[in-house]
């Protein structure tokens, strides 16, 4: 027998041996010396789903956008990032400049989109898209590390996202529709472009914003980035910028 | 005291047999666990330490839990949620494993640690890799993977900060969501200038950069990443993994190849259910509304993706699960997903600290499951380790039923060997108390000589009365002085019908 159907077998063979039900106790089930209790539920037939079940009493996402907007950025104000909110595409280059040239940057990693192309143009400094044919269509024999040093050489990644999510004041990125799996990690600054009408209240409506955007395959990548990358590891002590960004930026336009 | 290790002697951790995988006889688990228990406590430096550390988790969980709309009602969904799947392993595991393929990773099936080795070496030859980096992955520490790595001439490299410390420190983790909380940060300052020739500094945000500067390299140039998973989705063939620092993503989106090595209890049915145990996870473990960074990923680079791993492969690994499974009545300490919360609730993991346990997981849900886990052995006496207050229960999200399963392991545990001395003090017990007369007179020879036990260390009891003070007996009996009471009640003639004071 392999492998794979031995570990089946014995997972039915347990399995074979009824367990107390959900929210039960082993000594509340019948034959453990207390009362007896009504069989365990009927398996793969339950009477609700665990996110139904839950959904009234986790953390709340906002009833209207206005509510959702303000929830998103007193969370992601919480997670030390920072939330800019501007008008218009000028306004978010104005803003993305400011930074650039405060900070000095040299150069930025972007991938196409909408949003991050407009605003990006114009900028002062050097820049390197991820996502070019070269990249998509390399050979994995001869693909060497260059573009992993090169991306690693970057100051910031600007990428757009999937989704905000005002519950967690987290930013749904995916490997299919944000640069690839490094862009939003690797450097040491992430700048998140999106429009007010990707907030979403809580994971759940993200996970639905997914199925809607990608059907039945989604990309092979999908993160749910909640504040820039932190470590407590030293004496439990917070630390921002661990592996990940420092720094972590959203910028809404419109 | 000082010292740089949290024991006088430092603990070795788990010694490491790459080729047999059970560490230490029953017997010479329980005799070091009371060694390093007993050495632990009298270091009352470390022990405040430890509390200092973790005082500041009550204080930002119960501040997020607050945002739930009722925290309770969620932990029975998480319950259901993990209930579900586990009274359902089978089916989930076949849908994940062909979910997963479809999205073009391989599912390898491991029955135990030396088969999961046996898998991962197999990879990583295949690859031809030179170097690896990880990401945190207590399954691996579970089968010994970098010992079985090492011992094959292969380098790898522990990414996440608190995990590479102690691979620095030749130590297992002390806890298993905070590898190093033990670790002073001077005596991290040593290390890393000793291993990395980096500069003192008593500063946590230095150190962290130290390794963060340390690391990039590392992820640019490893062939193959290794990581853990924090749940495997069935409905979409994804794998999911937790973490806070970023390490795990980078480890899963710079090498050629990506290995998950994931135990079977971590599925679930559906997409949906991450919405509920993502935040309680990070909540319950700490304090956060949701960990920085939760990923789903479904498989290797996909067409059109510009970057990430060629192969993808989760090895599912065993080794001893079923068996917890085909115990009905502690099949629930399968739903764990390992937040930690038990842990840091526990005051006996704050008196004896991690290393004391001698196990993979520590502290309460420790102490359940390794009895299951290891295969040779009897680790019970862990289970003795308790003072069921029930904390771990009351902290636990999915609701795991943690204090009462201490109990059944120690019901086994008396009921494989059964402890004959104590049953007859029982029998002669309860053979003294049905006669009243008897009683009395034993309960005045008692309080006449109470202070000889101290004297005399007696054999059975000189290990318990060594760390505790008797108390002084009164000179007359509970019933002599109830019977002799100045009851104001009576004394005020208020009386009920029968004459009882009201």
């Amino acid at each position: 027998m392999n492998a794979r159907d031995a570990i089946l077998a014995r997972v039915r063979e347990a399995l074979t041996v009824p367990g107390p039900g959900p929210h039960q106790r082993a000594g509340e089930m019948a034959g453990h010396g207390a009362a007896p209790h009504p069989a365990p539920l009927p398996l793969g037939n339950l009477p609700v789903l665990a996110l139904e079940a839950a959904r009234p009493w986790l953390p709340d996402g906002g009833a209207t956008p206005e509510e959702r907007l303000a929830m998103l950025a007193d969370n992601l104000g919480k997670l030390k990032a920072t939330f800019h909110h501007v008008p218009t595409i000028h306004a978010a280059q104005d803003l993305l400049f400011s930074i650039a040239r405060e900070r000095d940057w040299k150069r930025v990693a972007w991938h196409a989109h909408p949003l991050v192309e407009p605003i990006l143009a114009g900028i002062p400094c050097a820049t390197h898209r991820v996502d070019g044919a070269a990249a998509v269509t390399a050979d994995p024999a001869t693909e060497s590390s260059l573009r992993k040093d090169a991306l690693e050489a970057c100051d910031a990644g600007i990428t757009g996202c999937d989704a905000l999510i005002a519950q967690t004041g987290s930013i749904l990125v995916s490997s299919a529709t944000c640069g690839g799996r490094s862009l939003s990690v690797l450097p040491p600054v992430h700048v998140v472009v999106a429009a007010p009408e990707q907030i979403v209240a809580t994971l759940a409506d993200a996970f639905d914003a997914l199925r809607e955007r990608h059907g039945n395959s989604f990309p092979s990548m999908l993160s749910f980035i909640t504040g820039p990358s932190r470590t407590g590891d030293i004496e439990r002590i917070l630390v921002l910028g661990a592996h990940g960004p420092k720094e972590l930026f959203v910028i809404l336009v419109g | 005291m000082p010292h740089s290790s949290p024991t006088a002697t430092p603990h070795p951790g788990p010694s490491i047999d790459p080729a047999g995988g059970t560490e230490v006889s029953a017997h010479g688990a329980k005799k070091r666990f009371l060694h390093d228990a007993r050495e632990y406590v009298r270091d009352t430096d470390h022990r405040a330490f430890l509390r200092r550390a973790l005082a500041g988790y009550y204080t930002t969980r119960d501040g997020q839990k607050a945002r739930y709309r009722d925290w309770e009602h969620a932990r029975d969904a998480a319950n259901l949620a993990k209930w579900n799947a586990v009274n359902r392993l089978d089916e989930m595991l076949v849908r994940f494993a062909d979910r997963f393929e479809a999205g073009g990773g391989k599912v390898h099936w491991a029955r135990d640690a030396a088969e999961a080795r046996s898998i991962i070496l197999e990879i990583i030859r295949a690859a031809g890799a030179k170097a690896i980096i990880k990401s945190k992955c207590m399954t691996s520490e579970e089968i010994h993977l970098n010992a079985a790595l090492e011992a094959e001439g292969y380098g790898v490299v522990e990414s996440d900060l608190g995990e590479f410390i102690q691979q620095l420190r030749g130590e297992p983790p002390f806890h298993f969501v905070f590898p190093c909380m033990h670790v002073r940060r001077g005596e991290i300052s040593k290390l890393f200038e000793e291993h990395l020739g980096s500069a003192p500094t008593e500063s946590p945000e230095e150190l962290t950069m130290i390794a963060r500067r340390y690391m990039r390299r590392l992820y640019v140039e490893a062939d193959v990443g290794i990581t853990g998973g924090n749940f495997l989705v069935a409905e979409t063939g994804q794998i999911s993994i937790t973490e806070n620092e970023g390490n795990a993503r980078l480890t899963a989106a710079l090498p050629r190849v990506h290995v998950a090595l994931v135990g079977i209890e971590k599925c679930v049915e559906r997409l949906d259910d991450l919405a509920v145990l993502l935040p309680m996870l990070a909540t319950a473990g700490t304090g956060q509304p949701l960990t920085c960074y939760n990923t789903l990923y479904g498989g290797p680079r996909a067409a059109g993706e510009c970057d990430g791993p060629r192969e993808m492969h989760v090895v599912l690994l065993d080794n001893g699960r079923a068996a917890i499974l085909a115990d009905p009545e502690q099949r629930d300490s399968l739903q764990c997903i390992r937040c930690g919360a038990c842990l840091n609730v526990c005051p006996i993991f704050k008196n004896v600290g991690g290393f004391t346990y001698g196990t993979t997981y520590q502290g309460p849900i420790g102490s359940v499951i390794t009895p299951h886990l290891r295969g040779l052995g009897d680790w019970n006496h862990l289970s003795q380790a308790s003072s069921l207050c029930g904390a771990c229960t009351d902290a636990c999200p999915v609701r795991i039923d943690i204090h009462h399963h201490l109990l059944h392991n120690r019901r086994n545990a008396v009921r494989a060997v059964p402890n004959r001395l104590e049953r007859i003090g029982h029998r002669m017990f309860a053979a003294v108390a049905a006669r009243p007369q008897l009683f009395a007179a034993g309960g005045a020879v008692f309080r006449r000589s109470l202070w000889l036990l101290k004297k005399l260390r007696l054999p059975l009891l000189r290990d318990w009365i060594a760390s505790r003070d008797l108390p002084r007996a009164p000179a007359r009996s509970f019933r002599d002085q109830w019977r002799h009471r100045a009851s104001p009640a009576v004394a005020q003639g208020r009386t009920d019908a029968d004459g009882r004071p009201q």
